[in-house]
């Protein structure tokens, strides 16, 4: 799958700007990113439904804009909203998925076997009536229920549980190693690690691309994790030291990252001197959220 | 099974799956034949009639009984004065007033102008007339049977026959709308509603990311609807024929086949219209503004074509109802057949060829 310098523009709104990149075959790919990003827009463009304002992309060597009917037939698509038939059962959305695509649940049984096996017990149940993780378990069985060479899903994992996205994430590496490419958008920036290289969009640009590791280990700055008893104040102290470059909330403590060397202590003294009690100091690897954000205010900075 | 039955299939479910619409759409028809049939009627009976003799001699009386027995009027008042008129019409809501004036017997057989004055409720000018002119029809008859056609030997008399609905039944007028009505909606109205649907719930989505083509979409879509219409059909033609005795004088083969015409106009109306809305509620309000409103008042069902200002019957030819209402009424009241009815055909053929093919371009690929 490759991208050359695609745009989209909805009104004065760009939505994709001068996206590039490039998916290998067998790869399990991330496009992250915050709502509004691009993401939806960018898979939609890959999957047929958009055409792209300029640029163009190749999907399993095929162009999406001119070869759009052959290209559709080997791609399984799940969409950001569930969009199976709620009224349908379970078993009759799969069959139906199936047959339009030419083929039979029978035929590709063993395909989807991992993942459908575990909402079989609730075949006779109505779509609609599926909790969050088990409506994703049967779009993702639709999906590959006519053995697409590459699946494309529009942010799988949102508005589901923690163990269904856990669950879910572990069907997709099985995917992968039975040599599916697969393109997946997420806008939650813990999942980056779990995929094999990922994409960094905000506002339609793409900030980086890269093995999640190399993109944590390409940043440069110290980082510290601050916990103190008051966080909004203590977001605010840290942004006002000088040697401060950024500091957010991250889980339940602040991390900030340092323009220069600052020694712990000095901060300690700093932030004892604002009247922070409680106050926890250590220093911490970055993650990506922390590669995401630098990134971010790079952009913005230009 | 082929990709194209499993799509009828799926959509033959999602109609059954939903009872309420289904029950709405199967009661409809029948709620409305009977409606129309039973309670908007323009046939009267026992209209409330008072009579203010002030003849009171044996021919006043004879009419009063005539008009009084006859089942279309009920005596509600008698007698007395002038000033009691406006007293008799606002409080016992006669609907006609039968005034006898003094020595009205005398009159009568000299042949000296005799009169009897008709006065009636015109608040609803239709069935003023109406009356007026069963009143009439009564009192001629009872003259010519008291002096023979002989005593006016210059008089011209017309025979009336109502011809195609000897008893004019309204009944006979409304079925073929109805038909009309109902089958413009189910068909352009729910497909339309059902292709948005899939748009609305992101289905379409999935659906046009797979090697499905647009035809197969459309056409596998509608054929539930084009059998829910015929069946809807039958109801409508199963009731009118039984209970109010409405006779098919033509070939009923002929009339289903006119039917499938006319519900595919109004299935490539539905799908022109669901390719260029992206909701159902928008889907909805068209339909019902741009579709049902015609059909229901540009299409002769209610107000004669001819009788409209000449801009509207302009319009009214693009209504496809206009000429399908014709086609039914053909077939049915006056036995026509294809030789008669050519021209009607031919013009419904032409709108649907152009309406497929129109909605079929517009048929979206992609999702903009």
């Amino acid at each position: 799958m490759s991208i050359h310098h695609i745009s989209k523009s909805y009104g004065p709104v760009q939505a994709l700007n001068d996206v590039s990149f490039e998916v290998s075959k067998g790869e399990l790919f991330g496009l992250i990113g915050p709502d509004g990003a691009g993401k939806t827009t960018l898979i939609r463009i890959l999957t047929t439904l958009l055409l792209p304002d300029s640029g163009e992309a190749r999907v399993i060597g095929l162009d999406p804009v001119k070869e759009f009917r052959a290209l559709r037939k080997h791609v399984g698509y799940m969409p950001g909203r569930f969009s199976l038939y709620q009224d349908l059962t379970v078993e009759e959305n799969l069959n139906f998925f199936a047959t339009i695509f030419g083929t039979s649940v029978r035929e590709n049984y063993h395909l989807i076997k991992d993942i459908y096996s575990q909402i079989e017990p609730f075949k006779d149940r109505k779509a609609g009536n599926l909790s969050g993780g088990m409506k994703q378990k049967l779009a993702l069985s639709c999906a590959m229920i006519h053995e697409p060479e590459v699946l494309i899903l529009d942010e799988p994992t949102t508005g589901v549980d923690a163990v269904s996205r856990k669950e879910f994430w572990e069907m997709l590496h099985r995917l992968k190693d039975r040599g599916i490419t697969i393109l997946v958008s997420t806008p939650y920036m813990d999942e980056a690690s779990l995929c094999d290289r990922v994409a960094l969009i905000q506002n339609g640009h793409i900030l980086n691309v890269g093995a999640p590791a190399d993109l944590v280990k390409s940043y440069s700055r110290h980082l510290w994790a601050v916990k103190a008893s008051h966080t909004l104040r203590l977001i605010e102290d840290l942004r006002k030291h000088p040697a401060a470059y950024s500091a957010f909330p991250f889980g339940d403590s602040v991390h900030l990252a340092l323009k220069g060397e600052l020694a712990e202590g000095e901060l300690l003294d700093y932030l004892s001197k604002k009247e922070h009690r409680e106050i926890e100091i250590k220093a911490v690897e970055a993650n990506i959220e922390d590669v995401f954000m630098e990134l971010m205010a790079k952009k913005q900075a230009v | 099974m082929s990709p194209f039955f499993a799509f009828v299939k799926k959509e033959t479910l999602h109609i059954l799956r939903d009872p309420r619409t289904l029950v709405i759409l199967l009661g409809m028809p029948i709620a409305q034949v009977i409606l129309f049939g039973f309670a908007i009627t323009n046939e009267l009976n026992d209209v409330r009639v008072a009579i203010f003799d002030s003849a009171k001699d044996p021919v006043s009386m004879e009419i009063s009984d005539r008009l009084t027995s006859s089942g279309f009027f009920q005596l509600s008042a008698e007698t007395g004065k002038e000033e009691d008129l406006e007293g008799v019409f606002q409080h016992e809501r006669v609907k006609l007033v039968v005034v006898f004036p003094p020595g009205f017997q005398e009159r009568f057989y000299r042949n000296d102008n005799p009169q009897i004055q008709l006065i009636a409720d015109a608040t609803d000018p239709n069935t003023a007339t109406t009356i007026v002119a069963y009143a009439s029809a009564i009192i001629r008859q009872y003259e010519e049977e008291k002096k023979g056609s002989a005593a006016l030997p210059y008089a011209i008399k017309t025979e009336v026959r109502m011809r195609y609905n000897e008893e004019l039944k309204s009944v006979f007028l409304f079925v073929p709308g109805v038909i009309t009505i109902i089958l413009m909606l189910v068909s352009a109205m729910m497909t339309s509603i059902a292709l948005t649907r899939e748009k609305e719930l992101g289905t379409m989505e999935v659906l046009l990311v797979s090697p499905l083509r647009p035809l197969v979409i459309v056409v596998g879509k509608v054929v539930p609807y084009i059998a829910l219409g015929l069946i809807i059909m039958g109801i409508i033609l199963g009731l009118a024929t039984t209970v109010f005795q409405m006779p098919i004088r033509g070939s009923l083969g002929l009339l289903v086949a006119e039917c499938l015409l006319f519900v595919s106009t109004s299935l490539s109306l539905g799908i022109l219209i669901s390719s260029r809305v992206k909701t159902q509620m928008v889907a909805l309000l068209i339909s019902l503004m741009a579709l049902m409103l015609p059909t229901i008042l540009l299409s002769g069902f209610i107000f004669p074509v001819e009788n409209m200002p000449w801009l509207l019957q302009i319009i009214s030819h693009i209504v496809p109802a206009r000429w399908f209402i014709v086609i039914v009424k053909g077939i049915m009241l006056k036995g026509a057949g294809l030789e008669v009815l050519w021209e009607e055909t031919l013009i419904l053929v032409f709108m649907t060829i152009v309406l497929i093919g129109a909605s079929i371009r517009s048929f979206k690929l992609r999702l903009e």
